[in-house]
């Protein structure tokens, strides 16, 4: 790291989602591994170029759908099987075939929970400040801008040698952002 | 209709159609029309809460049920409501994972339609219960009375579905509309809409990283959602059919009373939608191709539900069972004959105007079916609920069923809480998902 302390990182301006990927993926054969990319809409494969790894909201999910389904089989079983057996027309206290849509229900449910704030826990929102805000032009990231940050932590920054780097993606403009 | 028009018209941007939305939200004034629409739609809920605080003091012998016609309109009302929220999860996740883009542009806007329905939906049980205020004995919680819900019970499945289907699809349409509010915060003229929208949007700023964590939970809710919205109305149908009432005893409920949910549904987006397009000028994003594919579900859906009444029907006569074949030919020409008939009509005969090519394509004429088969699929629900109870078994229990002033009032008041909700969100957030659009525009290209 070589910039000074009030440097979050440099932030070069894209038009399209194509010329993002790209500079995504030259900006990683370059060796830089702390970045990110702002852009306005969901870019297939863009995470990957940056180096990220697999999300791991699947195995989340997975884990929340099982423990909701046995937890509300479990419940079920405890509530009308030991708490307070109900002799209902006849059936077995434990009839699963009953049991069995409320188990559906919580499984999806919890799965469900799971998914929303596990991926808000993943990203850490809410985070209603962050350092990219500071940008000038920034907001357009939510219209119709595509940027790339390369932050200040990252081993290989050098404030002028990073900016010479950036220049040769043919950016629009490069910026930096102060913290 | 030319098969080649496109969903989205060729010479949209990102920056246009970005415009475009956000701009009814934050700059426009509001048109004539929706002022208008929108104070309608208040009066009647100002209608609903009158009724309410009116049931809430009296009770529920000011509605027409009696004994044997216990379930009146607050279950009629309740399946239609919740038969109109399948639209929205349904175009939201079904066509979602089936690829099918046309959904892009109306999917916030019936995800949205979807949870107000919902809400009207779960009303209706609650304000049935007669103590309304213990509504929380059906949640299973170690009370001090010692007691927990039956869980063998359809009703008890159903707390279960309807709050289920409410929150995940609450949470469904949170995540998506998540990076539209930051585009809304990002594009807002003034501080106090930017510090609301901020809130709202959590913070979000299109990092590479979020989108690929949203983009996998997104998929993930719509893979969970998609069995929900199919599990819902079977949930709702099994209160029927589990009990031995001829008319309800039946196993073709949950598929027909899913096809039918899905059918009303659409025709309520359709009611809806074909007026918004027009005038908020939106027939670049909702095109003419998007309306045909909605007539089109409606037309599937729609045999479905019509292959579910000669079900039925022919189910009636071949159990040999008398009682059911009493109750098919009371169905049809007993007291409540006439309704039978307004039902084969509505939601039957009309809807085979849209196999016409031109139909589907006239708007007026489009929007003139869907109404039908909104009013068609409550008259259904009427029929299943009504004629079923009013004569059972021994005809020393039968009885008749007139609905009084405050059951038309809470029906009626209830559309006035759905379309108060509805003209708010119109109000207030970007009504089409703009993120999914841009990549539309993008890939289309």
């Amino acid at each position: 790291m070589n910039a000074p302390e009030k440097i979050y990182g440099l932030l070069a301006e894209f038009s399209s989602d194509k010329a993002i990927l790209a500079a995504a993926e030259n900006a990683r054969h370059a060796g830089y591994r702390h970045m990110d990319a702002y852009t306005p809409f969901p870019i297939d494969g863009l995470a990957e170029a940056l180096g990220r790894r697999k999300s791991l909201m699947p195995l989340i999910v997975l884990l929340a759908g099982a423990a909701g389904g046995l937890g509300g089989y479990l419940m079920e079983w405890y509530a009308n099987v030991r708490s307070y057996p109900l002799n209902i027309a006849g059936r077995p206290f434990n009839s699963w075939p009953a049991f069995i849509p409320v188990t559906f229900e919580l499984t999806i449910l919890s799965a469900a929970l799971a998914a929303i704030l596990g991926m808000l826990a993943l990203n850490r929102l809410p985070e209603l400040h962050h350092p990219v805000f500071n940008a000038r032009g920034f907001e357009r990231a939510s219209t119709d801008k595509f940027f790339l940050c390369i932050e200040a932590r990252d081993p290989k920054f050098d404030l002028a040698g990073t900016r010479r780097f950036l220049a040769t993606l043919a950016p629009e403009k490069i910026s930096e952002v102060v913290r | 209709m030319n098969p080649e028009a496109k969903f989205i018209s060729p010479d949209a941007t990102l920056e246009s159609v970005t415009e475009q939305i956000s701009a009814i939200v934050l700059t426009q004034k509001s048109p004539r029309s929706w002022w208008l629409g929108a104070t309608i739609a208040f009066a009647l809920l100002m209608l609903f809460f009158f009724a309410v605080a009116w049931l809430l003091y009296r009770g529920v012998g000011i509605w027409g049920i009696n004994i044997p016609i216990a379930w009146g309109f607050a279950i009629v009302n309740f399946v239609w409501w919740i038969g109109i929220g399948h639209a929205g999860t349904f175009i939201s996740a079904i066509l979602l994972l089936l690829h099918q883009q046309w959904r892009t542009s109306i999917n916030r806007f019936t995800e949205a339609m979807t949870l107000f329905a919902v809400a009207c939906a779960g009303m209706f049980p609650l304000l049935h219960l007669g103590r309304p205020f213990v509504f929380y004995w059906l949640v299973p919680y170690p009370d001090t009375m010692g007691l927990w819900p039956q869980f063998r019970s359809p009703l008890v499945w159903d707390v279960f579905a309807v709050s289920t289907y409410f929150m995940v699809s609450l949470i469904f349409w949170y995540a998506g509309l998540m990076p539209d509010l930051a585009t809304l915060r990002d594009r807002a003229s003034t501080r106090r809409k930017k510090i609301l929208f901020g809130i709202f949007a959590l913070g979000w700023r299109g990092s590479a990283a979020h989108w690929q964590n949203h983009q996998s939970a997104y998929l993930l809710l719509a893979g969970l959602a998609a069995p929900l919205v199919l599990s819902v109305h079977s949930v709702v149908s099994f209160d029927f059919s589990v009990a031995i009432v001829p008319g309800w005893h039946s196993t073709i409920f949950p598929p027909y009373f899913v096809a039918g949910a899905i059918y009303s549904g659409f025709a309520m987006v359709l009611n809806i939608i074909i007026p918004i397009r027009k005038i908020y000028r939106l027939e670049n994003l909702i095109t003419a191709r998007h309306l045909n594919n909605m007539a089109n579900v409606m037309l599937a859906t729609g045999m479905m539900v019509a292959y579910g009444y000669i079900m039925e029907a022919f189910m009636a006569w071949y159990s040999g069972d008398i009682f059911e074949q009493f109750m098919m030919a009371n169905r049809a020409f007993g007291p409540y004959g006439w309704i039978f008939w307004a039902l084969m009509l509505l939601n039957v005969l009309i809807p085979q105007l849209l196999w016409s090519k031109k139909i589907r394509a006239h708007r007026v004429a489009l929007f003139l079916v869907a109404f039908a088969i909104n009013l068609g699929m409550w008259v259904e629900r009427f029929v299943i609920v009504i004629t079923s109870l009013h004569r059972d078994f021994t005809p020393s229990a039968w009885g008749m069923y007139v609905p009084t002033f405050w059951d038309w009032a809470t029906l009626f008041g209830s559309v006035g809480l759905f379309l108060t909700l509805l003209f708010l969100f119109i109000r207030c957030l970007p009504m089409i998902a703009l993120s999914e659009t841009r990549k539309l525009i993008v890939e289309s290209k």
